[in-house]
């Protein structure tokens, strides 16, 4: 039987697999579907979760190769890019693709450039063009304002990136059978010049502002670094995690990792609450493409109100303490 | 400490045009500055150079008018700038331009650290960086946001990951990419813009840089953009003007029903 030739690159925190990891084959599996072909995942780290590898194949995935060894335990982009390129070669896959996560968005150029094939970052569409069965990879680019669809015609694999979020793992069906290849590791996969010797935690936040289903973001109109426990607390309800403008993080009023727009973060949550943001055309650059837009601002002619798909024109500190308040209500009885 | 500084030239605003039949970027009419996000690259090599000595090269590929972004990094305090440039160049994507760019660093050959910006805000892709440290085989870390020490042999930065920031330990030479955190740049002088105004700056060609003519340009370039599509961002939304307690609680009322509608938020459980 011929091998799996549509990829997805698995990632993994510790022991565990991220969420990234079940969104891929979702996109994968579409293709593989119209190029006839299986879908396989890699996973690169060590002692992965065996119910984790199988949770991939529930969503979705044929197979999926493991390449475990604790010299493999954390992002090492040149040990990575060595298993990566070793697979590629024995297994020649048509397409790879991989989340738009600062592994991801370091793994696939250092790997493209030494297989001396095309990759495209940051995709919102992936398909395969029936006459040719080239992959179409579309991404917005110059701050979101055009969306440009990108062909690797002559050159394989053909290699993108898709960004975390932007697409929900196919539902679980434990009727699914997969086949799980652990690889035998070998020791020239192991680069060994760079060597990892910390780890610092970001504080009060569970997840990466890009991996977050709500992202609640204040702007200058909070006025002062203290009042985004306002904004705290309404992420708190909805699980979700605070974001900021360039101007609040320039003002030190929250560090720079939280920060949405150009020079910041581009997010994709299901919902963005954009509280006291005016709505800059670099802002709106890291955010308009978000599922739903809600706005709270004093000013009605903010341009954030025009990306809105709901605005509330008004004093965010009355409403906002309102609408947690409410919130909070409504979970407490259920 | 010699550092080289790669840079890109990117246009001012978000108006910029792109020619539909090629699908590359239109220039011309556009006011160019250098991408923000490679003014931190900027600033921590002077930096670095201001503590430890040595000297800062900036480099980038781009048509000729993008002297001008070399001359603002040599106004901060860089030494020396190169321009790559020619026709031969257009159309690069990011494979090419690493290639390119790594061809050059190779050419100044005596160096200890290459920085680079974490993506350019135009294109936003930040492949180039971690391409040209392919490119060289040099060690390579991404998203720094600080350099914790430095020596002839080594550097020691914090990268920032979805997670936190992990340490990092690099032998030199190595390629940083580096994220806003990493400093805070610094303003021209006067002295340094008139010293930017006299420095000569080399144009570098693809014969001058011995290139293989099949890895550049369009032609070298794996990727090909075939169609561009101007996507309609406005949103036609629903709109509550909050004045009073009655107006708030209607507003939050409709809130929750959208929200609602949308499975954002039902009956207080998050999604």
């Amino acid at each position: 039987m011929n091998s799996a030739k549509v990829w997805t690159i698995s990632e993994a925190d510790g022991r565990r697999l991220k969420t990234v990891s079940y969104e891929l084959p979702a996109r994968g599996r579409v293709l593989a579907d119209k190029l006839g072909t299986r879908l396989a995942s890699v996973v690169i780290g060590d002692k992965i979760d065996h119910y984790d590898l199988q949770e991939l194949i529930y969503r979705g995935v044929d197979e999926v190769y493991v390449a475990e060894h604790p010299q493999l335990d954390g992002f090492i982009v040149e040990n990575y890019s060595n298993v990566l390129l070793d697979l590629i070669k024995t297994f020649s896959p048509e397409i790879i693709i991989a989340g738009a996560t600062t592994a991801g968005r370091t793994l696939m150029p250092h790997v493209a450039v030494r297989l001396q094939t095309g990759l495209t970052a940051d995709c919102t569409e992936l398909d395969i063009e029936v006459e040719t069965g080239n992959l179409l990879q579309t991404r917005p680019a110059i701050g979101g304002n055009i969306l440009a669809t990108i062909k690797t015609p002559q050159h394989r694999p053909q290699m993108a990136t898709v960004r975390p979020k932007s697409t929900k793992p196919l539902s679980r069906d434990v009727t699914r059978k997969g086949k799980i290849k652990k690889l035998n590791f070998k020791s020239d996969w192991i680069d060994g010049r760079v060597k990892k010797s910390g780890f610092r935690k970001i504080e009060d936040t569970g997840a990466g502002i890009q991996e977050a289903d709500v992202v609640i973001a204040g702007g200058r109109g909070l006025k002062k670094a203290e009042n985004f426990v306002l904004l705290r607390e309404l992420a708190k309800v909805f699980g979700g995690v605070i974001g900021v403008t360039r101007d609040v993080v320039d003002r030190g009023w929250v560090p720079y990792p939280y920060q949405v727009g150009l020079s910041g973060k581009t997010v994709t949550p299901r919902l963005y609450l954009a509280v006291g943001i005016s709505g800059a055309i670099q802002h709106l650059a890291g955010m308009k493409t978000a599922g739903v837009i809600v706005a709270v601002n004093t000013d009605p002619d903010a341009p954030i109100f025009k990306v809105a798909d709901f605005g509330i024109i008004g004093d965010l500190f009355t409403v906002i303490p309102a609408l947690t308040e409410r919130l909070k209500k409504g979970s407490g009885e259920k | 400490m010699n550092i080289v500084i790669l840079i890109k030239q990117v246009p001012e605003t978000s108006n910029v045009k792109m020619d539909e039949e090629t699908g590359t970027m239109v220039r011309e009419g556009v006011e160019s500055i250098i991408n923000p996000l490679d003014l931190y690259a900027v600033e921590t090599g002077i930096t670095l150079k201001e503590k430890y000595g040595g000297r800062v090269t900036v480099i980038t590929m781009g048509p000729v008018s993008a002297e001008k972004a070399l001359r603002e990094a040599l106004a901060m305090g860089c030494d020396h700038g190169i321009l790559i440039s020619g026709k031969e160049f257009a159309g690069s994507d990011t494979f090419a331009t690493a290639y390119v760019l790594a061809q050059a660093v190779k050419e100044i050959n005596n160096y200890d650290l290459i920085l680079a910006g974490e993506r350019a805000t135009d294109g936003d892709t930040g492949q180039v960086g971690p391409g040209v440290a392919a490119f060289l085989n040099l060690p390579l870390a991404t998203y720094a946001s600080n350099i914790v020490s430095i020596n002839s042999n080594a550097v020691t930065v914090e990268r920032l990951t979805e997670e936190g920031y992990e340490t990092l330990e690099l032998p030199l030479p190595a390629l940083l990419t580096v994220v806003k955190e990493i400093s805070f740049p610094r303003l021209p002088t006067l002295r340094g813009k008139q010293r930017a105004r006299t420095v000569e700056i080399p144009h570098w060609t693809a014969d001058r840089l011995k290139l293989d003519k099949e890895k550049i340009g369009l032609k070298g370039s794996p990727t090909r953009v075939v169609k561009i599509e101007h996507p309609q961002v406005l949103r036609q939304g629903e709109m509550y003007r909050v004045t009073d307690e009655e107006s708030l609680s209607q507003a939050l009322n409709e809130l929750e029903r959208f929200l609602q509608s949308k499975d954002l938020f039902v009956g207080g459980k998050n999604l």
